[in-house]
C-alpha cells in the first residue's frame, strides 16, 4: 500500500508493551500490535453475539434492537445465554476490546514519544461504562442492574433509573457531570469561535495570530487562557464531565437508595439552625 | 510537609469525612418488578427494610368470641352500625378497637367515665362510629384497591389515637395575596423535600380535580392540554407523596419512557388509580364532614377536619402492613350497611 510522504517518520519500532517484535507492523495504514489483534479479536466475536442475540430477539428493527442483562435473581452468577448470559459475554467481549484500544494507544505513545494524554482520556469513558456495567451491579449483587444493549431500550433504562430515585436532577454529582458537560461545550464553542475567526479574516486582511486571540478574550473577559491552556481546560472538562457521571450512577443506590431530594436534608438538618 | 499543607489535608479530610456521613452504606436488596434491563428496580436498604418489618409487625388477633346467639342491639342501646352481629363478636370487635385506637385510655376514651356506654357524649365515639362506617365502606365497596386483603382501624392507627399519617390544608408561610410563593421553597415531606408545592393534597385528595398534566401533542394548539404549571407541580407533588407513602419509586406504577400510557404502565398504576379514588370519595364523605363533631384542637391550622392520603394507610410500605390481612379475622367489618357506588 502507498504511503504517504510524512508517513515513514510514524512508522517507529519498538515501544511494545506485550509480544516484543512478534506483532509490531503494519497493516496498510494500521500499526497491529497485539493489542490490535486482542481488539479485533474482542469486537467481532461481541459483534456477532449481539447479531445473534438479535436473530433470536423479535426484531430487526435497527432502535428496538436489544440485548438485555439477567433478571436480578442470577445475582453474580451466570445467567443462561438467552435470558441475560449473551449480555454478560457482550460485555466481557466489549471491556476487552476497549482496553485493548487503550492499550494499542499506549504502545503507539510509546513509539512517538508522547505523553499518555489520549489513552488516559478514554480511559476515563471506559472507567465510566466500566462504572455502569460492573462497580454498580457488584456493589448492589446481581449483573441486572446493568444496562441493556440496544439503541433505544438503554435509553428507555436510563429514564427509569433516573426515576428510582424520584427526581435525579437532585443527584449532586449529576449536578457537577451536568456541570462539566455544559461547560466543556462552552468552552469548544468559544475556543472554535475564536480559531475559526482569526483563521477567516475579512478580505484583504492577515490572519491573525493567537496574540491577537489573547488580546480578544483579554478585552472582553479580561483573562486569556492560551493556545496551549484551552486544550489542558478543554481536556479537564470533558474528562470531569465523564468522572463524576460515574460517580453520580455509582452513588445511586449503592450509597444512597431514596428519593434525591431528600439526601439535600443534610443542608436542613445541619446544627446551625436545626 | 510545612504547616500549611497539613492545614489544608486536615481541612480536606474534615471536608470528605462531612460529605461521606450524608450518604449511606453499601448494603442493599433489590426487587424487580419489570422485564430485566429496564430499570424498573427498587433498591432499598438493608437496614432500613428491616426496619419497615418490624414497624408492620400485625398484633395478634383477639381470642375467638363465645357466640352468645343474641345480637348487639338486643343487648345494649344506641347500637346503630354493627346492631345484626353477635354479643359475643361485638364485645370481641371492642375490645380489639381498644386495642388498636385507645391502648392507654381503654373503653373510656370513647365511651365516658359515666358508665353510661350508650351516650354519645364524646366526640370520640362519635368519630369511631362514623371510622367504623368507612372501613366497612371500604371493605366492600373498594376491593379494587384493598383487594380480599382489606382494612381496619389497625391499618391506620397502629395504636394511636389519631392516626400519625393525616394531612390538612397548609396556607404556607405566607399566604398573603401579595405573595407569590407557590409554595416550592419550602422543603416538606409531602412530597419528598423536592421543590414543588407542599399541599397536592386539597386539589387532589379534596377536591377532585384532573390530575393528568403530560401533553398528547408536541406542539401547543387548542386540543393539546393546557395545564399550567401550578398543576404540573401539584401533580408532580402528589406522585412524590405517592411514592414515598409507598416505599416505591415512580417505575412500581410507570414505564417513564411513556408516563401516561397504560400498556406500558405496570399493574400496581389500576391499583394506584383506584385508590386516589378512594382517597378523594372518603375525605368527601367521611372526613370533611366531621368537621363540626371535632373539638378545636383536632382541627388544622385552617380550621379543617383531619383528612387522609396515601400515607395514612401504607405509612412507607408498598402494601399497608406488607399484604396481611386483619379483616380476615373481623369479618363484620367487611360488611357494608351503607349502599354507596365508588366512583
Amino acid at each position: 500500500m502507498a504511503m504517504l510522504s510524512f508517513e515513514k517518520k510514524y512508522r517507529v519500532r519498538g515501544g511494545t508493551l506485550v509480544g516484543g517484535d512478534l506483532f509490531d507492523f503494519w497493516f496498510g495504514p494500521f500499526y497491529v500490535g497485539f493489542f490490535g489483534v486482542t481488539t479485533i479479536f474482542f469486537s467481532v466475536l461481541g459483534t456477532a453475539m449481539i447479531l445473534w442475540g438479535a436473530s433470536q430477539g423479535p426484531t430487526w428493527n435497527l432502535w428496538q434492537i436489544s440485548i438485555a442483562p439477567p433478571d436480578l435473581k442470577y445475582g453474580l452468577a451466570m445467567a443462561p445465554l438467552l435470558e441475560g448470559g449473551l449480555w454478560q459475554l457482550i460485555t466481557v467481549c466489549a471491556l476487552g476490546a476497549f482496553v485493548s484500544w487503550a492499550l494499542r494507544e499506549v504502545e503507539i505513545c510509546r513509539k512517538l514519544g508522547m505523553g499518555y494524554h489520549v489513552p488516559f482520556a478514554f480511559s476515563v469513558a471506559i472507567f465510566a461504562y466500566f462504572s455502569l456495567v460492573v462497580v454498580r451491579p457488584v456493589l448492589l449483587g446481581a449483573w441486572g442492574h446493568g444496562f441493556p444493549y440496544g439503541i433505544m431500550s438503554h435509553l428507555d433504562w436510563v429514564s427509569n433509573v433516573g426515576y428510582q430515585y424520584l427526581h435525579f436532577h437532585y443527584n449532586p454529582a449529576h449536578m457537577i457531570a451536568v456541570t462539566f458537560f455544559f461547560t466543556t461545550t462552552l468552552a469548544l464553542a468559544l475556543h472554535g469561535a475564536l480559531v475559526l475567526s482569526a483563521t477567516n479574516p475579512a478580505k484583504g486582511e492577515e490572519v491573525k495570530t493567537p496574540e491577537h486571540e489573547n488580546s480578544f478574550f483579554r478585552d472582553t473577559i479580561g483573562y486569556s487562557i492560551g493556545t496551549l491552556g484551552i486544550h489542558r481546560l478543554g481536556l479537564f472538562l470533558a474528562l470531569s464531565a465523564g468522572f463524576w457521571s460515574a460517580v453520580c450512577i455509582v452513588i445511586s443506590g449503592p450509597f444512597w437508595s431514596r428519593g434525591w431530594p431528600e439526601w439535600w436534608n443534610w443542608w436542613l438538618d445541619l446544627p446551625i439552625w436545626r | 510537609m510545612t504547616t500549611r499543607t497539613a492545614v489544608a489535608l486536615a481541612a480536606a479530610a474534615l471536608i470528605m469525612i462531612g460529605i461521606g456521613s450524608t450518604f449511606e452504606k453499601p448494603l442493599t436488596s433489590t426487587v424487580q418488578w419489570g422485564y430485566r434491563g429496564t430499570g424498573m428496580v427498587h433498591v432499598v436498604k438493608e437496614t432500613a427494610r428491616q426496619k419497615m418489618a418490624l414497624a408492620n409487625a400485625v398484633p395478634a388477633p383477639q381470642d375467638k368470641a363465645d357466640k352468645t346467639g343474641k345480637k348487639a342491639s338486643e343487648v345494649y342501646q344506641n347500637v346503630q352500625v354493627l346492631k345484626d352481629l353477635d354479643e359475643g363478636e361485638f364485645n370481641r370487635l371492642m375490645a380489639a378497637i381498644t386495642e388498636w385506637v385507645a391502648p392507654d385510655q381503654g373503653c373510656g376514651y370513647c365511651h365516658g367515665e359515666s358508665g353510661n356506654f350508650a351516650e354519645d357524649k364524646l366526640y370520640t365515639k362519635v368519630v369511631a362510629r362514623r371510622m367504623l362506617q368507612m372501613t366497612q365502606f371500604v371493605n366492600a365497596n373498594y376491593t379494587q384497591h384493598v383487594q380480599a386483603t382489606g382494612v381496619t382501624c389497625y391499618t391506620c392507627h397502629r395504636g394511636n389515637n389519631v392516626p400519625q399519617n393525616i394531612w390538612y390544608r397548609d396556607p404556607g408561610p405566607d399566604n398573603s395575596p401579595l405573595s407569590r410563593a407557590t409554595g416550592r421553597d419550602k422543603p416538606a415531606a409531602s412530597v419528598g423535600y423536592a421543590s414543588l408545592p407542599y399541599d397536592p393534597f386539597t386539589p387532589y385528595l379534596e377536591q377532585a380535580n384532573p390530575i393528568r398534566v403530560l401533553a398528547t401533542q408536541a406542539l401547543p394548539s387548542a386540543d393539546a392540554n393546557n395545564a399550567s404549571i401550578q398543576r404540573t407541580e401539584w401533580t408532580y407533588g402528589l406522585m412524590m407523596h405517592m411514592s414515598t407513602s409507598l416505599g416505591v419509586n415512580c417505575t412500581y406504577c410507570h414505564n417513564t419512557r411513556a408516563f401516561s400510557n397504560w400498556e406500558q404502565s405496570s399493574p400496581q398504576r389500576v391499583s394506584a388509580w383506584h385508590g386516589i379514588r378512594m382517597v378523594q370519595q372518603l375525605n368527601e364523605k367521611y372526613l370533611v364532614p366531621l368537621q363540626s363533631v371535632y373539638p378545636p384542637n383536632r382541627l388544622g391550622i385552617a380550621g379543617d377536619a383531619p383528612k387522609l392520603n396515601c400515607a395514612t394507610c401504607h405509612q412507607g410500605a408498598f402494601k399497608p402492613l406488607y399484604g396481611v390481612s386483619m379483616v380476615k379475622d373481623y369479618p363484620e367489618l367487611a360488611v357494608s350497611a351503607e349502599q354507596v357506588a365508588p366512583r
